[in-house]
């Protein structure tokens, strides 16, 4: 589903080259729970960030559901994130000005999605994510925890095929982090492939899978518990 | 996106931040009102002099001596050609389609009567007169058709000159001086007011052969015609110099047509109104800059937001007109009151200075208001852009 091979990402400092990422091959299949730990600097949200189209390898190649993305333009960029990618970040990034379900909604919005189905939707991810009674309250409104629950409901409010989480529980307390960590991992039960991006040991110990990274490189890529 | 969407999403930015938008409206808004308040005086202005010019027909051609280039200095001003003559006036009169003729000259003269003086404005003309400049008389009957190169001595007085020298009783019949000579009342002119600031009621009226005695002159000043309606213009005007030539030997006189006279006043009132609105201008280009300076502000605001929303499927076309379409809407609403604010303004200046004529029309609040949101445009391009290029990773990372 994910495949990318020999991809580098370079970065120019000054007169120096970083190797953010250095000869990155990688497979992850449908529905995969991966996490992805290593020292800071080590190119863990660099890889989040190609693997989210946001950013562009320097070289490499990076298939995503059989398509190149290396070969993709602005617009089929824009659509493949609407479509198949949903983010989630360690600060939230809620809209300050926008209700929870305004914001869940933007996804659909952004897509031209007519309100009636926007409607239907944004309700039923608000009940399974137990946020139904927050719907109209703004993001300064919810407790941290809740913040991001309402991140993730939209992130997945179209259904991607692939959630990218950096350190979703960096800014939350142990038990709201755990409760965003449980609903993750729920969705991962209904078939999205999750991939978080993670310094807490406890958390990559319930992956399925786990990526140590170090300067740019993935030094182990262990399967199973 | 949707439409109801995309209103909605700009509706929220600009609601979020109340007294900023306005204070950006506002700038927009008293640009445009300036922009209204200038042309709507300069139009009012422009429709009152023409109104003045036109009461006179538009079928009267004025013939005046000497060439004179566009809008020049008369050559004849050197004094080399022929005077227009009453002959010449007296031959125009018997064109085809010349209705009426009249010569005129003016002067200033004392008049005397009823033992009062007054200076006053004399003109010497014809019979004619009433007729090709519309102009009633209020009792009795104007100059007599007389023998043009020797008229009786008979006046007709202006109403005001009437009021200062007899008050309430009736000078027909009774005689006057002007400017020493002596004549007799035979009619009264109806009032007429003012024209450009020029009092026609403070006005005699003489036989020309006697102005041009008075005053000491050998030609008229203009010859006036009227001709009847229907006949092309052109066919009067080749008509006139044709004959004018033919008694002077070359062209030594000008011929000026009432349409010509107003595209040269219309042009003029143009430019007029043209620079009251360029400096209407400036106050919208200040409004402008004002536009500029916060959506730049919000984009380097809202920067995590816009990273967010490319994350989130945005194209950069559709950061583009979020934003464009943000200060569009500031220009916009900023302009919808500016006219409203600008309409009223005027309406108001008229109320309180009646003498001020003002004119607002729909076309200018047309334009105005598409000024505004081509202003809006303008102004947002340069920030909109800015937004729509930012990297995404980059702007995520901005808090
Ligand atoms: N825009 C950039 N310009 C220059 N260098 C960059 C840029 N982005 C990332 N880097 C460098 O690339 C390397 C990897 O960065 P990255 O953000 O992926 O690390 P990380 O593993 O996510 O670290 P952390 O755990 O601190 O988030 C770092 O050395 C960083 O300095
Ligand atoms: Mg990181």
């Amino acid at each position: 589903m994910i495949r990318l091979e020999q991809i580098h990402r370079d970065f120019e400092v000054g007169d120096q080259i970083v190797h953010a990422l250095n000869d990155i091959n990688l497979d992850i299949a449908h529905g995969e729970y991966l996490s992805v730990m290593g020292p800071s600097g080590s190119g863990k949200s660099t890889l989040l960030n190609i693997i989210g189209i946001l950013d562009h390898a320097t070289s490499g190649r990076y298939f995503l559901n059989e398509q190149n993305v290396t070969d993709m333009d602005e617009l089929a960029e824009s659509r493949a994130r609407n479509r198949h990618i949903g983010f989630v970040f360690q600060s939230f990034h809620l809209v300050p000005r926008l209700t929870a379900a305004q914001n869940i909604e933007l996804p659909l919005v952004l897509a031209g999605i007519a309100p009636a189905l926007r409607r239907q939707k944004v309700q039923q991810v608000l009940e399974s994510l137990s946020l139904a009674d927050r719907a109209h309250h703004t993001p300064d409104q919810l407790s941290g925890g809740q913040r991001q629950r309402v991140a993730i409901a939209r992130a997945t409010i179209t259904e991607p095929s692939v959630l990218l989480a950096d350190e979703p529980t960096g800014n939350l307390d142990q038990k709201s982090g755990s409760e965003v960590i449980v609903t993750l991992e729920a969705l991962n039960q209904r078939g999205i492939t999750l991939i978080v991006v993670t310094h807490d040991k406890n958390i990559a110990d319930r992956s399925l899978r786990s990526l140590q990274m170090v300067d740019g490189r993935v030094v182990s890529d262990r399967h199973g518990r | 996106m949707l439409a109801k969407d995309f209103i909605r999403l700009t509706g929220s930015a600009i609601i979020s931040h109340k007294l900023r938008s306005f204070l950006t409206m506002l700038g927009i808004a008293v640009g445009i009102s300036a922009v209204v308040i200038l042309t709507s005086i300069g139009e009012g202005v422009h429709r009152f002099i023409l109104s003045e010019f036109t009461q006179f027909g538009t079928t009267l051609i004025k013939v005046s001596p000497g060439k004179t280039q566009t809008m020049g200095m008369s050559i004849g001003a050197f004094g080399t050609e022929r005077p227009l003559s009453i002959d010449d006036a007296e031959a125009l009169k018997r064109l085809s389609f010349a209705k009426s003729v009249v010569g005129i000259i003016q002067g200033n003269a004392e008049v005397e009567g009823n033992r009062r003086t007054r200076r006053t404005t004399v003109f010497g003309t014809g019979h004619d007169f009433p007729n090709a400049f519309s102009m009633p008389l209020q009792r009795g009957q104007f100059l007599p058709d007389d023998d043009p190169l020797a008229p009786r001595a008979l006046a007709v007085v202006g109403s005001k000159v009437k009021a200062e020298l007899f008050g309430d009783s009736n000078p027909i019949g009774r005689r006057i001086r002007i400017g020493g000579d002596r004549y007799r009342v035979v009619g009264i002119m109806a009032s007429k007011g003012q024209v450009l600031g020029f009092d026609l009621d403070d006005t005699v009226y003489i036989p020309l052969a006697r102005g041009l005695e008075m005053f000491n002159r050998v030609g008229l000043m203009e010859i006036d015609l009227l001709y009847h309606e229907g006949v092309p213009e052109d066919r009067v005007v080749s008509g006139i110099r044709r004959l004018l030539v033919t008694r002077h030997g070359r062209e030594d006189f000008t011929i000026t047509t009432q349409r010509q006279m107003l595209d040269v006043m219309g042009s003029i009132l143009d430019i007029i109104t043209f620079a009251v609105a360029a400096i209407g201008a400036i106050s919208l280009l200040v409004g402008g800059i004002g536009i500029v300076t916060i959506m730049t502000i919000a984009v380097s605001e809202r920067t995590a937001e816009i990273g967010l929303i490319r994350a989130l499927g945005a194209r950069q076309a559709q950061i583009l007109s979020l934003f464009l379409g943000e200060a569009v809407v500031l220009s916009a609403f900023g302009g919808i009151a500016g006219l409203i604010g600008g309409f009223g303004i005027a309406q108001l200046l008229h109320l309180l200075i009646p003498a001020l004529p003002v004119h607002t029309p729909w076309t200018y609040v047309l334009l105005a208001e598409a000024t505004a949101i081509a202003i809006g445009l303008a102004a947002g391009v340069i920030p909109a852009r800015r937004a729509a290029r930012l990297d995404p990773v980059e702007a995520l990372r901005d808090e």
